[in-house]
């Protein structure tokens, strides 16, 4: 008994300490989580300060951007961010980190909305970037303040097709054919998805002499071959290429390009309509978040830099058309040259075209009744 | 709940003789149906994380978990389970203390409130905290003004774990607690123990495997956690980024072999959880 007793109490005493423990470790570990942050960023910054001071003699402290952007621009900016921070050093003798979030659109521009803290916001379309403006977030006018619409690179809607096109898909009139199974994500949560509906949207009107409800009739009909709607870009491409499921998928130029890389060209061939629309990805300062930080310069930087010789290189590379003219020539071959009408020239501004398309009651509801 | 049940049956199993009397090929036909289900739904799997993983190879499964965005996404996880299994332990043992051993009003309302994570989906766990704290909710103006991050930083996916964590360890206890009743104390009060002593000493010694069945689960859950976090993360890479998140987005980015081998890290946490609680157990049983 004596002893059955001794080991209880070890027992006791031993869950005890073990509590104990715990707790003065979920301490320690509350300290580091909320500190371990600055204390890092601290001691990296002597460091770093210490050995930029030792190069470029300026005493510039190492600075952080987040950029948040959405979901296929992950390569591009993973080897953007690398340049864009070797270029900075040289030129200003700062350490620049810039952190990524990735994500849909649509989701990202609420986040940023809801508090987190994006230096720029590098969205698949304006609509996206409206959104901010309007919370007070981005001065207003912020699509003139870098050229182009402030978008450096373009892509556009193509097809993705399985290999040798089984079903003989060369332009928009033949997704609604027979039994072609089309996959789109969803146009309400989706920013390629948008781009997708009005590259449809805008062949048609071509095709019908600019008649608005005939074009109308087609998309209705094309959502029809749609049998499952995924809420954002990658998701389809991922129901298409992995699961096998549908015909052809409908997909930004750099991801389709980045699919046939991935998984081998020998799965999927693109195919090029004879007609799409350019796809503007824009990007935007968040003045407010920049203002507060104090990151406004390199910011600024960051986004103009994307124009360069150097950061249009890089987007071609990553299969994004560049805007600049000698860049332009030097990819000619890998970006076919198809007839790409613009938002502005048939449907206007985005807050007209979400209005009119996409808002709740607004044509993409009238026309898609899921399951039909 | 089921923290209790193993353990009973344990006993009774090895005092009783056997409790059922149908034909053998039952036996087994249970027992096979039994397995069969087991190894079509967790087996399986489980094997198919772990070929997938290393499908590429040695180097790319090394290389994926060496990743510093993994690595942090590892240290993150781990500091959110440091945090939230022994607050929520504290908390119920609190709550199951004060449930199943004092009389008061309002003890309904306040189960169904334990109970409420449970019954409400991940993503509204963390939407509460966006409304709560985000730019544009009540508190937001206040702890930007004061530049203190809670959503899209490190102490909001703590929030978000400790909401969908908060029932397990009082949910394991209350039931366990309520079977045994109040005499011990009582006698240990009539001996003239205080509070702590009782808790310490009796309470406490009663309850340790129930209590430690509960953190092992909170622990699980906290570590796997992927609903309530997406919400409140950002997706900032290397920074707000936990073990099941970067596992999405790995995904997603084609690196199949790279995600399942994160996927097995994931795994080997769990494992080790269940060995410690194994291991206590043997130790508890001899």
């Amino acid at each position: 008994m004596v002893h059955v007793w001794g080991r209880k109490q070890i027992v006791r005493r031993g869950l005890s300490t073990g509590l104990a423990l715990l707790l003065t470790a979920a301490l320690a570990a509350c300290g580091n989580g909320s500190g371990s942050g600055s204390t890092d960023k601290e001691a990296g910054g002597t460091a770093e300060g210490k050995s930029t001071e030792a190069q470029a003699g300026s005493s510039a402290k190492p600075v952080e951007l987040l950029n948040v952007s959405y979901d296929p621009t992950r390569e591009l900016y993973e080897n953007y961010n690398k340049a864009f921070a070797a270029y900075w050093e040289k030129e200003k003798g700062q350490q620049v980190t810039i952190k990524q979030s990735h994500g849909g659109s649509g989701a990202q521009s609420r986040s940023v909305i809801d508090g987190l803290e994006a230096d720029v916001v590098t969205l698949a379309l304006g609509y996206d970037i409206d959104a901010i403006q309007k919370k007070g977030l981005i001065n207003e006018g912020w699509e003139s303040k870098f050229e182009h619409n402030s978008t450096p690179y373009s892509s556009t809607i193509v097809f993705l097709v399985k290999k040798g096109n089984p079903k003989n898909i060369k332009d928009w009139g033949d997704l609604i054919k027979g039994d072609v199974e089309v996959i789109t994500p969803n146009p309400k949560t989706s920013g390629g998805a948008r781009w997708n509906y009005l590259a449809a949207w805008g062949y048609a009107l071509k095709q019908n002499n600019n008649d608005e409800a005939k074009a109308q009739e087609f998309v209705k009909e094309l959502f029809k071959h749609v049998p499952v709607l995924d809420t954002g870009a990658r998701g389809a491409t991922t129901t298409f290429v992995e699961r096998g499921i549908g015909d052809v998928l409908l997909a930004w130029e750099n991801e389709a390009m980045l699919s046939v890389k991935e998984l081998g060209p020998d799965k999927f061939d693109i195919v090029y309509p004879s007609v799409s629309i350019l796809a503007e990805p824009p990007v935007a300062v968040v003045d407010k978040v920049v203002d507060k930080r104090g990151t406004r310069e390199v910011a600024e930087a960051y986004l103009k830099y994307l124009y360069s010789e150097e950061g249009q290189t890089i987007a071609a590379e990553n299969f994004y058309r560049p805007t600049l003219e000698s860049v332009k020539e030097k990819y000619k071959d890998k970006f076919q040259d198809i007839s790409l009408f613009t938002l502005q020239d048939v449907f206007g501004t985005w807050d007209e075209t979400q209005q009119k398309h996409f808002s709740d009651g607004g044509i993409f509801d009238q026309i898609y009744t899921p399951g039909s | 709940m089921a923290g209790t049940v193993p353990m009973t049956s344990v006993q009774t199993s090895a005092q009783a003789s056997p409790a059922t009397t149908e034909a053998a090929w039952v036996k087994w036909l249970l027992i096979a149906a039994a397995g069969l289900a087991l190894l079509w739904l967790i087996v399986l799997p489980l094997l198919i994380v772990i070929t997938e993983a290393l499908k590429k190879g040695w180097d790319v499964y090394v290389a994926a978990l060496a990743d510093p965005d993994a690595l942090s996404a590892l240290k993150l996880t781990l500091i959110v389970a440091l945090v939230t299994v022994p607050l929520n332990t504290v908390f119920g043992i609190a709550a199951a203390w004060a449930i199943t051993k004092f009389k008061f009003r309002g003890k309904g309302a306040l189960i169904t409130l334990i109970d409420l994570p449970f019954a409400v989906s991940p993503v509204i766990g963390g939407l509460i905290f966006v409304l709560v704290f985000g730019a544009n909710g009540w508190f937001g103006p206040w702890l930007s003004d004061h530049d203190i991050k809670i959503i899209y930083a490190v102490p909001g996916i703590i929030l978000a774990t400790l909401f969908v964590t908060f029932p397990f360890v009082a949910r394991e206890l209350i039931p366990l607690m309520e079977d045994q009743g109040t005499q011990e104390e009582e006698a240990a009060v009539t001996l003239g123990a205080r509070g702590w002593h009782v808790f310490t000493r009796v309470t406490l010694p009663n309850i340790k495997w129930g209590l430690l069945y509960g953190m092992i689960l909170c622990n699980a859950r906290a570590m796997g956690e992927f609903g309530a976090v997406s919400v409140v993360s950002g997706h900032i890479r290397g920074q707000t980024n936990t073990l099941p998140l970067h596992v999405e987005i790995l995904y997603n980015e084609y690196q199949f072999s790279a995600s399942f081998a994160v996927a097995s890290l994931l795994l080997l946490l769990a494992l080790v959880t269940l060995l410690i609680k194994s291991w206590l157990s043997w130790k508890n049983a001899h």
